[in-house]
């Protein structure tokens, strides 16, 4: 008697639980779906239904006119080719050099290798402010430390070409790179060491135990930081406003919208400059940048979830 | 193996083979660090102690001290202004997100229905509120105006409720207004912590099940379990979590516009670096301040 008494307590409280932790999760997803839904139904909205009371989520009268303006300022699909192109060379080759990197770190050491790693926290900690107007200065006059001078006789202007992106890629040294070294670093020394004297014994050199061996065991951790990476180079407007000065890539035409949509809607005969219809274009564009990532991650984010706790964020 | 002996070479050991291969494995990463970090870094100090005129023709460098510095932070406008916002906004968002991830973790990583569902929702703020999109959606008028027609009063209304709740329990007032104004701002902070959840729920799925079950066997409730296990288990990753907060708050701060714009639209190099390195040095000291005061608090396993 008591003790079924005892049980209903416990799955009462059970049950208070679940309903406080489903209200709590709805809740918060809630707050971060929102604003793309609002995005997504605003950019569907006609011009008339702005201004109308009764339009909350769902339009009066549907129109695709705003990406279709969002589009023609945007110059949507080479930005988007343009951006893909970018974020994915410095995504594969960043990858690339940082798991070498930290496998390096990891298992293989050398003296001075941890005052190397020293360094790597240091990037971690350093602002890329700090850095940004040296690293201008460079790569207007690249001379590749005094080489290039040597072999061509003059130094070569990279700014406004894809190179900047390239070489810091290759180097290990894009944005965020000292992170993924971390993450790898970390990931590798996880491997136990019996994997790696074992393959030493059936005749594996250093190269082949990488490639064959801790490679493939790493993917959950190569994901996150082909994902990490892939993100923040499609989303990040810092170095690209400053390498890039003229190509269209998409963090590029975001942060310059509003203005050209102030000078292209102005112009226009049809449209009189209405900052309320300028601002849903304004998130039409917006939507649309985001739109590619998200769909990305609907195929990554299973893969990505459900593994963390073998990518190596964690030691 | 005779042919590296017949070229001279010692025939190496494995230890010795490993330790050529990771210099080789490292090289790459250490060019890099000294084109384009190390080099940069040293400059953009001499840049703080001169004058820089920059011409057609290349420019010319001059030294002049701490002239720069000085006019950072006495003749600067906005300098000490923005530092100190920065940096107060820091003090107050780290503790709200970084406790607020470590809840949404421990929460995300229960068993319940839809949880792959939530998982991946909770971490579409890491592709979301990143870099310019998150610098567009904070000056959308439309979201302004219909955040103002609906959810903003509703919040409001129930954030009022709940202060005038607490102030009765007896509250003191300046935590309630820390509460509530976090409230308030639940989708900034939201948007914010992608990572640490990520980082958090990584350190917890580490935790060995056989510590939660000796625990229940001896009576533990869900609640005594996760302040006697979960939380020194994750210790460390606060600190990490602690630290890359801090970093990630200030790469997002308008500090960094107002460098940007000091080097680049007005073209004032030498100023501009120098505000960087007080930024820095702001930025480590604060660092070094809170890794003092959590490492004396982490559990380390072993």
């Amino acid at each position: 008697m008591i003790l079924t008494r005892f049980l209903s307590v416990e799955s009462w409280k059970r049950w208070l639980w679940s309903i406080v932790r489903l209200v709590l999760i709805t809740g918060l997803s809630f707050v971060i779906v929102y604003p793309i839904i609002q995005k997504i139904s605003t950019a569907i909205k006609d011009k008339t239904d702005i201004y109308s009371p009764i339009v909350v989520f769902i339009p009066e009268h549907f129109s695709l006119d705003n990406f279709k303006k969002a589009i023609e300022f945007m110059d949507y699909w080479p930005t988007l080719i343009n951006t893909f192109t970018l974020s994915a060379v410095t995504t594969i080759l960043t990858a690339a050099s940082c798991a070498l990197a930290g496998y390096g770190f990891a298992r293989l050491k050398f003296k001075g290798s941890k005052i190397l790693f020293g360094g790597v926290v240091l990037t971690i900690l350093v602002p890329p402010t700090t850095i940004l107007i040296p690293i201008y200065m460079n790569l207007k006059d690249f001379t590749l430390m005094g080489l290039l001078p040597l072999l061509s006789g003059k130094s070569v202007n990279l700014l406004n070409s894809y190179w900047p992106f390239i070489l810091t890629s290759i180097t290990a040294n894009s944005l965020k790179a000292g992170l993924y070294i971390f993450i790898f670093r970390q990931f590798f020394r996880g491997i136990p060491k019996e994997v790696e004297e074992a393959a030493y014994i059936d005749g594996a050199g250093v190269g082949k135990t990488f490639s064959r061996i801790m490679l493939p065991n790493a993917i959950p951790s190569i994901v996150t930081v082909l994902l990490f990476s892939f993100v923040w180079q499609w989303n990040d407007s810092f170095f690209t406003t400053t390498y890039l000065t003229t190509s269209k890539v998409m963090s590029i035409q975001l942060s310059s919208l509003p203005y050209n949509l102030a000078i292209m809607l102005e112009g226009g005969a049809a449209t009189n400059k209405d900052p309320f219809y300028m601002s849903i274009v304004q998130d039409t564009g917006v939507l649309l940048a985001i739109l590619p990532l998200v769909i990305i991650y609907l195929f990554v984010q299973r893969y990505f979830v459900e593994s963390i706790e073998r990518t190596g964020i964690v030691g | 193996m005779r042919l590296i002996t017949k070229l001279g070479l010692k025939p190496r050991t494995y230890a010795e083979q490993k330790a050529l291969w990771g210099f080789i494995y490292v090289l790459p990463w250490l060019l890099g660090f000294f084109v384009f970090f190390l080099v940069p870094l040293l400059n953009s100090l001499r840049y703080s102690f001169s004058s820089i005129d920059a011409k057609g023709d290349g420019m010319t460098i001059s030294f002049i001290g701490m002239k720069n510095y000085v006019e950072a932070l006495t003749v600067n406008t906005s300098f000490n202004r923005t530092l100190t916002n920065s940096i107060v906004q820091m003090v107050v968002n780290v503790p709200l997100i970084v406790i607020f991830s470590l809840f949404l973790a421990v929460l995300l990583n229960q068993k319940f229905i839809g949880r792959a569902l939530a998982r991946s929702i909770f971490f579409l703020p890491v592709i979301l509120a990143s870099g310019v999109i998150a610098n567009l959606d904070s000056s959308s008028l439309v979201q302004e105006i219909t955040g103002q027609n609906g959810s903003d009063i509703m919040s409001g209304l129930g954030t009022f409720e709940i202060e005038q709740f607490m102030l009765q329990a007896g509250v003191s007032e300046n935590i309630v207004n820390y509460l509530t104004s976090a409230v308030d701002r639940i989708y900034q902070i939201v948007s914010q912590s992608g990572v640490q959840i990520l980082i958090f729920l990584a350190g917890i799925q580490t935790i060995s099940p056989q510590l939660y079950e000796a625990s229940k066997i001896e009576g533990a409730t869900g609640y005594e379990a996760f302040w006697k296990i979960t939380l020194p288990m994750v210790s460390p990753l606060i600190m990490v979590n602690v630290i890359y907060t801090i970093i990630d708050s200030f790469a997002g701060s308008e500090m960094t516009e107002l460098i940007k714009d000091t080097g680049f639209r007005s073209f004032n190099f030498g100023l501009s670096s120098a505000m960087a390195w007080i930024y820095f040095l702001a930025i480590t000291i604060v660092l070094l301040i809170s890794t003092y005061f959590i490492s004396k608090r982490v559990f380390y396993q072993d």
